[in-house]
């Protein structure tokens, strides 16, 4: 089932999800990563690697977050590859503080 | 000592930095992409002691996986990278040895995994019907060391001890129906005596509470999806202290809280209407194996849990009860075996070492479960490889910075053994291989279990004289 990474990537984008993705399938823009569900294996690396828990499987998707499904498979395709960890965004530490992690 | 240390030109054309790799698995092409990734110009000896390479991506992944198999295609590429080459058919330590390596290489890097296993340290632990999961697995997954293994799956009912992924691979392949695993890349031999089994009631035994299983919930729930299969747990083993609830708001920790959700709505399964059964068993520990000729039965001990929440321990109750079993797996954890000259802390089973600096020894490296010791997935490993790739490039200034002769000398070494050394050329025609003997039988591939049916394979004159060709360039 596939995986998406949702919006509370965005103001955060730690980037430690790359570092355990065994195929490469994270792309990336400003703002936040996006899943390749064509080449993302579904082992579920990435799910415990986020600091803020951004990533869900398909069946784990809060009803709120679903529209995320279709923006991964929309945006992923397009954006270059992110393979290595980069530094997060500014706002991170206090957005994960937001977000309660 | 000269403050003006000569890093020398390491690194660059005119003195590439030569890594030897010891290992073929995830950690080991993990490994050699980070360096390849690096500025520097590196070259990449990989020794793999089997002739194959991918180690348990080949070996460890479940046959009904084939997704989490498609990290080799990843490792194919890194594999075509320029100044990679691989070495098959090469044990370190009895074809070439470590003194050898360091004089060829300007660094060792170990990604040799845990190939052994922890033992439950009971006596009869190795009577005929008690087996270790790795030798299972190995068996189901055609690996060469484990293919002549038999089991006896005439006896109804199997017991398998640990609560890891492991234990949840060999649960599900016991029970699966054995016309979902024909179109699998499952050995032949293991596909016959699966189609025979007689085994009907499986027991998963941990001796933490279900907040401490470590398995991940994904395989736990794919269990509860199995056809002619039901789950049973009893409700009084989800009973949770304080300290596990307490560990189950943890936000971090929602894998747990995922496979106790998971658990509790298995407990009002019934079980006579089902062909087979996996019997989830918590805060219980064998504390005796016993049998006449063979395995006849285990006793199992009540445990509580002492301690503080994430330090919770298994405590025996002195309350215990015997189950009648003829097939035991010990799935309690992999370990990591010695090497002749490298550091090795028997506790852990592992290469000591500081951010895959192993201990002591400058220039030798781990990286993978040899490191940090068999926890995680495939891709925890890229993680744990990069690290290690981090370290020793820093370490740069501080290797021996001569030129090496790399992949020529330990080619001119190898040629004192007796050993057939493999490429990846050969790997690709075994591989092209197997995969027409698959797809024959309706299989994704049908692996060649022998060692000597690989070799035989790869000395075969090439069926297209371009392969050679490309072979030798």
């Amino acid at each position: 089932m596939p995986h998406i990474v949702t919006d509370k990537c965005q103001r955060c984008r730690f980037t430690d999800c790359v570092t355990t993705c065994p195929v490469a399938c994270f792309h990336g823009d400003e703002q936040m990563l996006y899943i390749d569900n064509v080449q993302c294996v579904d082992c579920g690396a990435c799910v415990s690697a986020c600091p803020v828990h951004a990533i869900y499987e398909q069946s784990e998707l809060p009803p709120d977050k679903l529209e995320w499904l279709a923006i991964n498979a929309e945006r992923a395709p397009s954006l270059p590859v992110i393979g290595d960890k980069h530094e997060p965004l500014p706002t991170a530490e206090a957005r994960k503080r937001e977000l309660g992690y | 000592m000269n403050s003006d240390i000569d890093t020398g030109n390491l690194g660059t054309t005119g003195n590439p930095l030569r890594v030897a790799i010891v290992g073929s698995g995830p950690s080991g092409f993990y490994a050699a992409e980070a360096l390849f990734k690096s500025p520097l110009t590196v070259r990449i000896d990989m020794l793999e002691r089997l002739p194959v390479p991918f180690g348990l991506v080949r070996y460890g992944v479940a046959p009904d996986h084939p997704k989490l198999k498609q990290p080799t295609l990843v490792f194919d590429k890194i594999a075509q990278s320029p100044g990679f080459t691989f070495l098959g058919n090469v044990t370190v330590g009895r074809d070439v040895s470590l003194e050898q390596l360091r004089t060829t290489h300007h660094a060792v890097l170990f990604a040799c995994g845990a190939e052994s296993d922890r033992r439950l340290d009971l006596p009869n632990e190795d009577l005929d019907g008690s087996h270790t999961a790795t030798e299972f697995v190995g068996w189901y997954n055609g690996h060469p060391d484990y293919r002549d293994r038999s089991f006896d799956l005439n006896q109804e009912t199997a017991i398998i001890i640990g609560q890891g992924n492991v234990a949840i691979d060999v649960a599900r392949i016991l029970a699966k129906p054995i016309d979902e695993l024909r179109s699998t890349d499952m050995a032949v031999h293991a596909l016959d005596a699966l189609a025979a089994s007689r085994v009907r009631d499986i027991h998963i035994i941990g001796r933490r509470s279900p907040a401490q299983a470590s398995f991940t919930f994904k395989e736990l729930r794919e269990l509860g999806d199995l056809g002619g299969c039901v789950t049973m747990v009893s409700g009084n083993d989800l009973r949770l202290n304080s300290a596990s609830l307490t560990e189950l708001e943890d936000k971090n920790n929602f894998n747990a809280a995922k496979n106790v959700e998971i658990l509790q709505s298995w407990t009002t399964h019934c079980a006579s209407a089902a062909e087979k059964r996996i019997w989830f068993h918590f805060l219980r520990s064998p504390v005796a194996i016993a049998g006449r000729c063979r395995l006849e039965q285990i006793t199992l001990e009540r445990n509580s849990l002492a301690g503080p929440p994430f330090g919770q321990l298994a405590q025996g109750t002195g309350t215990t009860r015997e189950l009648r079993c003829g097939l035991l797996f010990r799935s309690i954890g992999y370990r990591g075996l010695p090497l002749p000259e490298v550091p090795f802390d028997p506790t852990r089973g592992v290469f000591p070492n500081t951010a895959g600096r192993i201990d002591g020894t400058p220039g030798l490296y781990a990286a993978g479960w040899i490191k940090r010791g068999p926890s995680g997935i495939i891709g925890t490993n890229r993680a744990d490889a990069v690290a290690t790739v981090q370290s020793l490039l820093s370490d740069l200034p501080h290797l021996d910075s001569r030129p090496k002769s790399g992949t020529e000398g330990l080619y001119e070494a190898l040629a004192h053994c007796n050993s057939q050394v493999l490429s990846y050329a050969d790997w690709r025609r075994i591989d092209a291989e197997e995969q027409r003997r698959g797809v024959v039988i309706g299989k994704p591939r049908e692996k060649i279990t022998r060692v000597s049916d690989m070799l035989a394979l790869a000395a075969s004159p090439p069926r297209c004289s371009r392969d050679r060709s490309a072979d030798e360039l």
